[in-house]
């Protein structure tokens, strides 16, 4: 897969044929028309008073100055960020352990991992509307059951706990890829690494810590980023389950930006998204200088 | 690729363990049980949410009113679904889901493929080197960057409908399916195809008849993200198309949450017929799918 192999040199000196541009270009205008313009646009009216429709005046750093000092800004950063923390955490432990355990000698492993990966293919905003009914019905009903007082009310009408519902599910949902990228890794470790180590004497548990994890740290990296990046994105499992709620408590980043298109802060609001992404691109060179060495860019 | 090596029908190492194999960990190991237990337990935790969603669908609404998540349905009632799919016209939600994801899939596909192909073949060319980054370049912008000026041009452009959703989704799935294609465009021997050259084939014909065939591993993997974007996303969809009649399944969860108050068995039937399509298609598909994804996320 390296790039050198497959490249056409016979033909390198020669013009480029004109049906080339008629097979790149499509791409390329409508991702322009698509992704390019609205970004550049939206950075333009980041430095105005543009309500979204109507007249607008240039007003430079006002809204960046606005938005730096703006609690309701700085919570839904510090939410997000907290959150997409906790559950890139939860994901990967549960993910590792699971991947662990079905490369393992088990039964059903077929089964097993079949069933596993389903939660990837369920609809975000769906499934939280159901685990919002378990969280508000069947939880405080097996809270009362057992005599536990923490769990009879509902976690999701808590300001302190609201976010661990949030986590909860996100995890159910993203543990899968996770997954899939471990039981890779898993495979790729030579069996002899594991029969020299038993000759050693090492335990299960030595060989899980000295020499698995070692081993798959380059998959954990893989999907500690993936994840991080996907989980600031944060909107529709949040919007099944809380609604950003109570008050602001679970309000997202995403969901602050989109609170921008009707509350007519579109200008303001687009100096968060400008923010944000400023963010996505620091997490994004991370991305590409940590995993350059594992493809072929 | 390394999913299948796992798949191996359970007997395999048990012949192998006379026949001196070289994967002692696998032969000297019995069945463990402890562990095959602890994860069918965890399993149970996938699954709950599901049986609950298919309990709570088929009960009547004098039944699911009590708000008991785990009793089953006493009798089987499919009124439930009946109610959810007028109440909220799930006929015309899964033409707009279908028309949605088909078209999202098979846009990526097209774009990200001819793409590729016009970029490796002529790697040298800076433009085209250059078009390969810029497109890449996405990978960095989060759809809620540029979710608000969205909005507001495909409003003004006539685009506020699933056409618009199409085209959107497809771009943002295309930075990472180009990467895709191309690393795979790089592993075929340019010699297969200079032999077509020389039987006379011009570029179009190369490409049609001869790459985009052998693509299709690719191509299914792109599909496959393409789909499962596509057909569950919510936030999209609800920013973008601003007719909620034309609104796709998961968006008209949301719409009817109120008006699904507490009949339950409606709003899980509706949850359920919006959900079941793509977990059917993935219990078919599902050695595809594993693959597509490892080997997707892998190299992305």
């Amino acid at each position: 897969m390296t790039a050198t192999t497959a490249r056409p040199t016979a033909r390198s000196a020669r013009k480029v044929e004109p049906i080339y541009y008629a097979f790149l270009l499509p791409a390329l205008i409508l991702f322009t028309l698509a992704i390019t313009v609205p970004g550049i646009i939206g950075i333009f009216f980041s430095f105005t008073d543009s309500i979204g429709i109507g007249e607008w005046q240039f007003s430079g750093f006002t809204n960046y100055i606005a938005a730096f000092s703006d609690p309701a800004i700085a919570s839904s950063f510090l939410f997000t960020f907290g959150f997409a923390l906790v559950t890139v955490v939860v994901v990967n432990v549960c993910a590792l352990l699971l991947a662990v355990g079905l490369v393992a000698r088990i039964r059903f492993k077929t089964g097993l991992r079949a069933i596993f990966v389903i939660p990837m293919v369920v609809s975000g905003i769906i499934i939280a509307y159901v685990f919002q009914f378990l969280f508000q019905n069947s939880v405080p009903a097996l809270g009362s059951l057992l005599g536990i007082e923490a769990l009879q009310t509902s976690m999701l009408a808590s300001e302190d706990l609201a976010w661990i519902a949030i986590v909860i599910v996100t995890a159910w949902q993203a543990i899968p890829s996770a997954l899939l990228i471990y039981i890779a890794g898993l495979l790729s470790i030579p069996g002899d690494v594991y029969e020299a180590a038993a000759i050693d004497g090492a335990s299960g548990r030595q060989q899980l810590l000295r020499i698995t994890l070692p081993l798959v740290a380059g998959y954990v990296l893989i999907n500690v980023i993936l994840g991080f990046k996907g989980f600031l994105n944060a909107y529709d499992v949040i919007v099944g389950l809380t609604n950003g709620g109570p008050g602001t408590a679970t309000r997202s980043i995403a969901m602050t930006i989109i609170s921008g298109f009707n509350s007519g802060d579109y200008a303001y609001q687009m100096a968060t998204a400008t923010m944000f992404f400023v963010v996505a691109v620091v997490i994004a060179v991370l991305q590409l200088v940590v995993t350059r060495g594992r493809n072929s860019v | 690729m390394v999913a299948t090596t796992a798949q191996a029908p359970p007997t395999t190492p048990g012949i192998r363990a006379g026949s001196r194999n070289r994967r002692p960990r696998v032969v000297l190991e019995r069945v463990s049980w402890p562990t095959t237990i602890i994860l069918l337990l965890c399993a149970v935790t996938v699954l709950l949410p599901l049986y609950v969603t298919i309990a709570m669908a088929f009960k009547t609404s004098s039944q699911s009113v009590d708000g008991n998540a785990f009793s089953l349905p006493s009798p089987i009632s499919v009124q439930g679904f009946i109610d959810a799919w007028q109440l909220t016209d799930a006929g015309v939600g899964f033409g707009v889901s279908v028309l949605v994801t088909a078209g999202t899939v098979a846009l990526t596909i097209f774009l990200a493929a001819f793409a590729s192909y016009a970029i490796i073949r002529n790697w040298d060319n800076r433009l085209f080197k250059g078009a390969f980054f810029y497109l890449l370049g996405a990978m960095f912008i989060p759809f809620p960057v540029v979710a608000l000026p969205q909005i507001q041009l495909t409003g003004r452009f006539g685009l506020d409908n699933p056409l618009g959703v199409i085209l959107l989704a497809s771009m943002f799935q295309l930075s990472f399916s180009v990467l895709l294609f191309s690393a795979f465009l790089r592993s075929i021997p340019i010699e297969l195809e200079e032999s077509a050259r020389i039987d006379g084939a011009t570029t179009w014909q190369t490409f049609w008849k001869l790459i985009f065939p052998l693509l299709a591993p690719m191509s299914a993997t792109v599909g496959i993200f393409a789909f499962l974007y596509a057909w569950n996303d919510f936030m999209m969809p609800s920013l973008i198309i601003s007719d909620p009649a034309m609104q796709t399944l998961p968006v008209r969860q949301n719409l009817f949450q109120s008006q699904f108050s507490s009949n339950y068995n409606i709003a899980f039937a509706s949850y359920l017929m919006a959900m079941a399509p793509a977990i059917i298609a993935y219990l078919l598909a599902q050695r595809w799918v594993m693959e597509g994804v490892t080997q997707g996320a892998v190299k992305g």
